[in-house]
């Protein structure tokens, strides 16, 4: 092969292959990505049950209550129009409290009921969240089922 | 007056790096001894300017010199001194300003000791640093000057996140900017090369060991990044796939591959085009990566305090950059000669293949950071996380290993399958043991745990098969680097299955006294107390964990309440023995005298962060090894020395 058809060759399988992360990126997009609701989509699109989505809003002052077993809590999620109620299992981010802003990932077992994997609660509106090294977020993960 | 020093030396520089573009540029024009002689000393002033602005920062926030906003806004009296100082760079405008110090002390080390290159190449490259500069100390001047000051001073400062007060983040930033910016020398030196039409294997051999640091630098970044995420968030896990995670990663993909190539061209005069191509990607990742991270425009649970100006500034910084060196390439590249031919089954095949991979695995994290922005600018909002990056990235990361294995035992220009076969046989008959092993052992692991595992072990035997039958002693030392490197990829990814395999959890809300079991360990909820600290109070529990008959450990998780600001952060801990980690925290109190207490038994997995150190170490060695004076000049020339 020549050098010159030899660098076409090349030129043309790298091009195959950085199509082909694009549409196996864009496939995987289609199935995984969770989409971000708040609560009055979530009632409003009918989110599919058992789909993984991503609930943000505020927790509702006045609905946090915690389960006899210490470590599940219920509350809802909230932004002003309308609510939904979560449950989550597991040690809550340091700034997760009544009337703090949250994301909730996890799954609609019900209409308007939410079970959380994982909870990332949103900093303090008054102060910057780190920004330097990432992973800013206060994450905790659920227990693995 | 400090601070009106440094927002003065800082002009003073952007006008020397201005001066050191036009110098650059008329050297490349019209050649010439005595430009060339003033090129250097300018780039010095440049970085002593810069250098002297940097070092203000750092004393009126050592000072805690509340009349500077900056300081107001990051800082406290109340701060112990290490974050007295790291609050410098712990925000917006002083990480920038740090990041073009390390910029201009890399362009005067350019201009000092780079004797490689022709002298046009280096003008051009020098003109290029000079230009990149300027972008960024506009940038400062225009758009976030660090030394701006308060006109009413306040008796206290705004304080410092208590996430950052933390020596290994302290660190951290520094490290990753040394990468981004060996990145943008290696940029300077692509463009330098494709302004004077002189892309060959001398130009290789001088951006090597720029391409080497940054890689080496951007690796211990992640490294350590991904391990403070993982013992100060409190969350057991260690890589997220968040957007400020990805904006490490990718430059760190793209050096990856450009490090291959860029021995393909040193060695071989291969890969010409690809690897100038490679240069400019690298450097537009990480610049890619500031723009996700300052700009705030991702929908990150980071919610930065959003300033759209500095995002369009960074975006048009981007564009010009970027676009620029783009333009050049594409005007450009059609006069670079082609390089030596080889065989598809060769070393350099395999480099190409390695380099194909990481590229693809680079646009797949590209795509999924940037998916979010583009779907919420249609009206959408998605969120894109580890199932996408894990399902897409995963398994060819895995390829990618696989190729890593076969590669360094194949010979430059041809090579013969069968007699490559041979040569990689024990790694494969390793992997099918080890997947046979797993299988039996633990049944139910998934997929691609159980590959990862089994990866490993074979990995881990192929990369130190370069050093078999040879006289170690001397095998020279850019080998040693790149079997270390190698091994450590291996080592990490069999810290990353059975991290992912064989973690056991415990979640449970517990009463001094009681006992709770996590892996192979009993744990006694001994104590828990309140404790003062610093600049912080703290609810201290004691657990004191028993395994067998070996001595009871004793960890102190916490939960620390700051006041300024009104923060609380939970402090891990852990327990480090040979086969695994113990790691605790300690929760809320819950009705009935209760704390929740959460235990992880991790096995194996600080070897993620070995092997990431052992990568860095790879690329010292072979830093260290291409800055010796060369001794053997016909292994130098043929790359690591032939297999044999």
């Amino acid at each position: 092969m020549k050098a010159k058809n030899q660098r076409l060759v090349l030129a043309l399988i790298a091009l195959v292959a950085l199509v082909g992360a694009a549409l196996l990126a864009m496939s995987a997009l289609k199935d995984r990505a969770s989409y971000f609701y708040s609560p009055s989509d979530a009632l409003r699109d009918h989110v599919a049950l058992g789909q993984a989505v991503r609930l943000g809003g505020v927790v509702e002052k006045g609905s946090l209550r915690r389960e006899t077993d210490g470590v599940t809590i219920d509350f809802r999620v909230t932004d002003g129009i309308a609510t939904v109620a979560a449950r989550y299992t597991g040690i809550v981010p340091d700034l997760f409290r009544e009337g703090s802003g949250v994301v909730a990932e996890g799954r609609f077992t019900a209409p308007g009921q939410f079970v959380a994997d994982t909870i990332l609660a949103k900093h303090d509106e008054n102060y910057k969240p780190p920004e330097l090294a990432g992973n800013g977020m206060h994450q905790s993960a659920s227990l693995k089922k | 007056m400090i601070a009106e020093t440094g927002l003065i030396a800082l002009w003073i520089a952007a006008a020397f790096a201005a001066l050191q573009a036009c110098l650059g540029l008329a050297v490349l024009k019209a050649g010439g001894e005595d430009l060339m002689r003033a090129v250097r000393p300018v780039a010095i002033a440049q970085a002593v300017m810069t250098a002297t602005a940097f070092g203000a920062l750092l004393l009126v926030f050592y000072r805690t010199d509340l009349s500077v906003k900056l300081v107001v806004d990051d800082s406290a009296t109340t701060l112990p001194t290490l974050y007295r100082i790291t609050g410098a760079w712990g925000n917006h405008e002083g990480s920038m300003l740090m990041w073009v110090t390390i910029l201009a002390l890399a362009g005067a080390a350019v201009a000092l000791f780079e004797r490689r290159l022709p002298e046009r190449t280096l003008a051009a490259t020098i003109a290029a640093q000079g230009v990149i500069a300027l972008g960024f100390f506009a940038f400062l001047l225009f758009s976030s000057n660090p030394f701006a000051r308060v006109y009413d001073v306040p008796a206290e400062g705004n304080g410092f996140n208590p996430l950052l007060q933390d020596p290994g983040l302290a660190f951290h930033p520094p490290t990753l900017y040394v990468g981004y910016v060996g990145l943008s020398v290696a940029f300077s030196f692509a463009v330098g090369a494709l302004l004077t039409r002189d892309v060959g294997p001398a130009f290789a051999r001088a951006m090597r060991p720029w391409v080497l640091g940054a890689w080496m630098f951007l690796t211990l970044g992640i490294t350590a990044g991904s391990y403070w995420a993982y013992y100060e968030l409190g969350w057991g896990g260690w890589w997220f796939w968040d957007p400020t995670e990805n904006a490490s990663l990718m430059p760190w993909l793209a050096a990856t591959a450009l490090l291959h190539s860029v021995t393909v061209l040193a060695t071989r005069d291969g890969l010409r085009a690809w690897t100038v191509m490679l240069a400019v990607v690298a450097f537009s990742m990480s610049m890619v990566g500031t723009f996700l991270v300052r700009s705030g425009v991702l929908t990150s649970v980071h919610a930065f305090a959003l300033d759209p100006r500095r995002g369009a500034f960074i975006l048009v910084l981007l564009a010009l950059y970027i676009g620029g060196a783009l333009a050049l390439f594409g005007a450009r590249i059609a006069t670079v000669s082609e390089g030596n031919r080889f065989e598809p089954v060769s070393r350099e095949g395999a480099l190409v293949v390695n380099n194909l991979l990481l590229s693809v695995i680079l646009a797949i994290v590209l795509i999924g950071t940037l998916y979010p922005l583009f779907t919420e600018a249609m009206g959408t909002k998605v969120s894109v996380g580890p199932p996408y990056f894990n399902a897409t990235a995963g398994p060819i990361a895995l390829i990618l290993v696989a190729v890593m294995a076969a590669g360094p035992v194949m010979r430059w220009r041809r090579d013969q399958i069968v007699a490559v076969g041979k040569r990689i046989a024990i790694p494969a008959v390793l992997v099918i043991v080890a997947l046979a092993v797993a299988l039996w052992w633990a049944p139910g692991l998934h997929i691609l745990p159980l590959l990862g595992l089994a990866l490993a072990a074979g990995t881990a035997a192929a990369s130190v098969a370069p050093l078999w039958k040879r006289n170690l002693r001397r095998t020279p030392l850019f080998t040693w680097g790149m079997v270390v490197a190698h091994f450590g990829v291996a080592v990490s990814l069999a810290g990353m299955a059975s991290e992912s395999a064989f973690t056991q959890e415990t979640l449970v809300a517990a009463r001094p006294g009681e006992m709770v079991r996590v892996g192979p360990y009993a744990v006694r909820f001994a104590a828990i107390e309140p404790v003062a600290g610093e600049n912080y109070t703290a609810v201290q529990a004691t657990l004191v964990a028993t395994r067998g008959t070996a001595t009871p450990i004793t960890l102190r998780p916490a939960q620390r309440t700051f006041d300024n600001p009104p923060q609380q952060t939970s402090e891990s801990a852990i327990a480090t023995r040979p086969d695994g980690q113990l790691y605790t925290v300690v929760g809320e109190p819950v009705p009935g005298g209760r704390w929740q207490l959460r235990l992880w038994w991790k096995p194996f997995v600080t070897l993620i962060w070995l092997g990431g150190t052992l990568i860095a170490i790879g690329g010292a060695l072979s830093l260290i090894g291409r800055s010796l004076p060369r001794r053997r000049k016909a292994e130098e020339q043929s790359g690591f020395a032939r297999f044999r």
